[in-house]
């Protein structure tokens, strides 16, 4: 009874906080990827209402509601944040900041971090001042990432990293990196080591990757003897795998969600207008037709099943490894929904540098959703993990 | 609403599920096949379906049932579909329940439901007269006389119909064929001058009936519902039906998978573990994928129809289209997966073969289903 009306009475306290401290232009809808703020020393405000919510959020700690309050955070039970989170979308606030380091790198560091790399980080994060970025892939080190040759060598007080880093995102306007390293070349899982380090570091540098859907986040990274303080390894050295393992669940999360998106136009509208319909009210293209109303019909079941998988979690019925199916499902659904789409757009959807195809929105779209299934784990290793680790079959 | 079973839901299931692997396995629905059994089910196992409660899991705790809703329901349709078990649970407790309880007057429910809960009665719904289901194509006819209507018509893939005490009957009383208007339906004595039964023998060796009606006279007590207004009392108990057709299918699925995977598990070819290949590996885990996002679908379709929700029947065209669709994807692979094995009549798997076939076409394919859907969402 105590903890209902603590609750509530949280709730009416942070109602009134947000009204009060929630600038009216962060309570509109975001339109763009630029209404998203993603902090940073390059960081450019797109206004300065974006500033002063991101100010006045990060002084409460609720940038990160859950961290504890000595990191930066607001301390909040998760009960307290599901609240805030609730009245943050019934007031329609935005998100203050987003970053890799609020959803990967962050929780990593709570689990593995000692005290002092806590202190260091993690209250930059929340305060938006740090930007990270990720560095795992390297080209010869894909789907097969623990066999990456990314070098940190032992020089004593300090390592030496020599290598490279692809698929990078955003590390052209990120301040420092949470890399995989190699630190034992005999071992290949058992020799890894998770450093952290600057990216201004002289040394560290990056260039942009165009993909065949134009402009992208991604970047080549390039390390030539960069230095590395030891301070900067995060647990324990050549066990850097473990903490990969324990990121690499978060982001399969995170991207298995993509099919979830539903602000894309719906496909049957679209497809009255291009294809129009026939005298009882169809589709004028049957076969179209049967493929939109199947799609429909497994996106409105993966969406159940994000919800169900979500229910048995709190029950503690779900295997984790269902986090797999998700991000497997997810990820060819979102690239079904594209080819549909396309389909559907028929010559306007191939329009690439148009005002009246907002510079090929579909095209371009359509060819990024099939990185899909090969980005934070391709769709084949997701059923590797399904056959090996929920069926157990043997030898996978 | 949480998509997962209650407590409740959860010993319910444990209860069927032991109940029928203890009772009604696979292996009597051989030995009901091969005997060419008359009734076609087992009557002392439907006898201990009724002292479990099943048979009146749907009728009002006021005629003796359990009171409980389609969840409940689906949860002992899955165990049936595990073990294959013949009975009428699905034609009398289910589709002649939900018809009766939507449009039945206090009168006929009281007549009708404490025995259908009991199980000394049996009850079908007769709507199908082609080989496709097309509810709204009703052509069987229902003319007006002195004291009521006569019927004349043929009905077919009526379940249980041999069986069947009671024939809870859709025909056209006005109106053209394909009109949804002017249905209505009607209480049929399965022994009323001018019924003609002819047990029909399926491919799943469960039952079904094409049923003749040569000027059957009944009186407008008799009459279900309203004159020519029978189709929202028609839609309602088909969704029930094909809801509990779904979660058939998803048991019926499950169950071949289970097996399957288990069988990858043991076979050795070229000195190894089948399942170790990763060709099969694959395939197994998409299944599994299947397998779960169906199981989403089919319980939210439970949970919006005990809801009376908006939009529940677009819910349960889905959950039927993509039980539909999945089950027949695992029995397809089930076999392929049990090599030789899998062909023949001694292994069991192609008992679950027929049976999806059968309940795929059950009040109506996923084709249709997805007919529906596109319907209901203006395109």
């Amino acid at each position: 009874m105590n903890q209902t009306i603590e609750i509530s009475e949280f709730r009416n306290n942070t109602r009134a906080w947000l009204e009060a401290n929630c600038p009216t232009q962060m309570r509109k809808a975001m339109t763009s990827d630029d209404d998203t703020c993603w902090g940073g020393r390059k960081w450019k405000f797109a206004s300065d209402a974006q500033k002063l919510w991101l100010e006045r959020m990060a002084e409460r700690g609720w940038t990160v509601p859950t961290w504890p309050k000595e990191y930066g955070g607001g301390g909040l039970t998760g009960a307290e944040a599901k609240v805030l989170a609730q009245e943050m979308a019934s007031l329609g606030c935005r998100p203050p900041v987003v970053s890799f380091g609020i959803w990967m790198l962050g929780p990593a560091l709570l689990k593995f971090g000692t005290h002092e790399q806590k202190l260091e980080h993690l209250p930059k994060i929340a305060r938006g001042e740090i930007r990270w970025c990720q560095g795992y892939s390297e080209p010869n080190a894909g789907s097969d990432l623990a066999s990456l040759a990314t070098r940190a060598d032992d020089m004593g007080d300090h390592f030496i990293v020599n290598g490279q880093k692809i698929w990078t995102s955003y590390a052209d306007e990120c301040d420092w990196i949470f890399c995989l390293v190699r630190t034992d070349t005999a071992k290949k899982h058992t020799g890894i080591s998770f450093v952290l380090f600057d990216m201004a570091t002289p040394g560290a540098s990056t260039r942009p990757i165009r993909l065949i859907s134009g402009k992208s986040p991604f970047c080549e990274t390039f390390f030539d003897n960069v230095r590395v303080e030891k301070r900067n390894l995060v647990g324990t050295l050549d066990a850097g795998w473990d903490v990969a393992k324990y990121l690499l669940m978060h982001e399969r999360d995170i991207i298995g969600a993509i099919g979830e998106v539903s602000s894309t136009p719906s496909l049957s509208e679209t497809a009255k207008s291009t294809v129009g319909l026939d005298a009882l009210g169809r589709l004028s293209e049957f076969h179209l037709r049967s493929q939109i109303a199947e799609f429909e019909l497994d996106e409105a079941a993966f969406r159940l099943t994000l919800q169900r998988v979500g229910d048995m979690a709190k029950a503690s019925l779900a295997h984790p490894a269902m986090s797999s199916m998700l991000k497997y499902y997810g990820a060819e659904l979102n690239k079904r929904r594209w080819e549909l789409m396309a389909s559907t757009g028929g010559s306007d959807a191939l329009e690439w540098e148009s005002k009246r195809s907002d510079q090929g929105q579909t095209a371009r779209t359509w060819l990024r959703t099939k990185g899909n299934s090969i980005e934070g784990g391709t769709s084949e290793v997701q059923l590797n993990v399904i056959a090996k680790r929920i069926l157990e079959l043997p030898g996978a | 609403m949480s998509l997962i079973l209650t407590e409740e839901q959860t010993m319910l299931r444990d209860s069927a599920r032991d109940f029928l692997a203890d009772k009604a396995p696979v292996m009597q629905l051989r030995q009901l096949r091969d005997s060419k059994d008359a009734t076609g089910f087992s009557p002392d196992l439907w006898k201990q379906f009724a002292e479990m409660g099943f048979s009146g899991v749907l009728v009002p705790e006021e005629f003796g049932g359990m009171g409980l809703g389609h969840v409940e329901a689906g949860v002992v349709m899955e165990q049936i579909g595990h073990q294959l078990t013949c009975s009428p649970f699905l034609a009398s407790s289910i589709a002649a329940v939900t018809t009766l309880r939507h449009a039945g007057t206090p009168e006929q429910q009281k007549t009708w439901l404490s025995r259908l809960a009991s199980g000394e009665l049996i009850a079908t719904l007769a709507v199908d007269e082609k080989s496709k289901h097309q509810p709204t194509q009703i052509s069987m006819r229902a003319d007006t006389t002195a004291s009521g209507f006569t019927l004349n018509g043929t009905k077919t893939f009526v379940l249980d119909g041999h069986v069947a005490d009671l024939l809870i009957v859709a025909a056209r009383s006005s109106g053209e064929i394909g009109d949804p208007k002017g249905i209505t339906l009607f209480v049929v004595d399965a022994k009323a001058s001018g019924v003609e039964i002819e047990r029909t023998l399926m491919v799943d060796a469960h039952n079904a009936a094409r049923i003749t009606f040569k000027a059957v006279q009944v009186s407008t007590k008799d009459v279900l519902g309203r004159v020519d207004a029978g189709w929202a009392t028609l839609s309602a108990a088909l969704d029930c039906a094909r809801t509990a057709a779904a979660a058939e299918l998803l048991g019926l699925a499950d169950e071949v998978f289970q097996r399957t995977v288990n069988y990858l598990k043991e076979r050795k070819q070229f000195g190894r573990t089948i399942g170790e290949f990763q060709g099969l590996q694959h395939r197994a885990a998409e299944l599994y994928c299947e397998l779960e996002i169906t199981r989403s679908m089919v319980i939210h379709a439970q949970q919006q129809i005990d809801a009376n929700a908006d939009g529940a029947s677009r819910t349960v065209s889905m959950a039927k289209a993509r039980a539909g669709r999945t089950a027949t994807l695992a029995v397809q692979e089930a076999v392929q997966m049990h090599g030789g094995m899998g062909m023949t009549d001694a292994f069991e798997i192609g008992f679950f073969m027929k049976r999806a076939r059968v309940l795929q076409e059950l009040f109506g394919d996923a084709n249709f289903h997805l007919d529906q859907l596109a319907r209901q969402h203006g395109y």
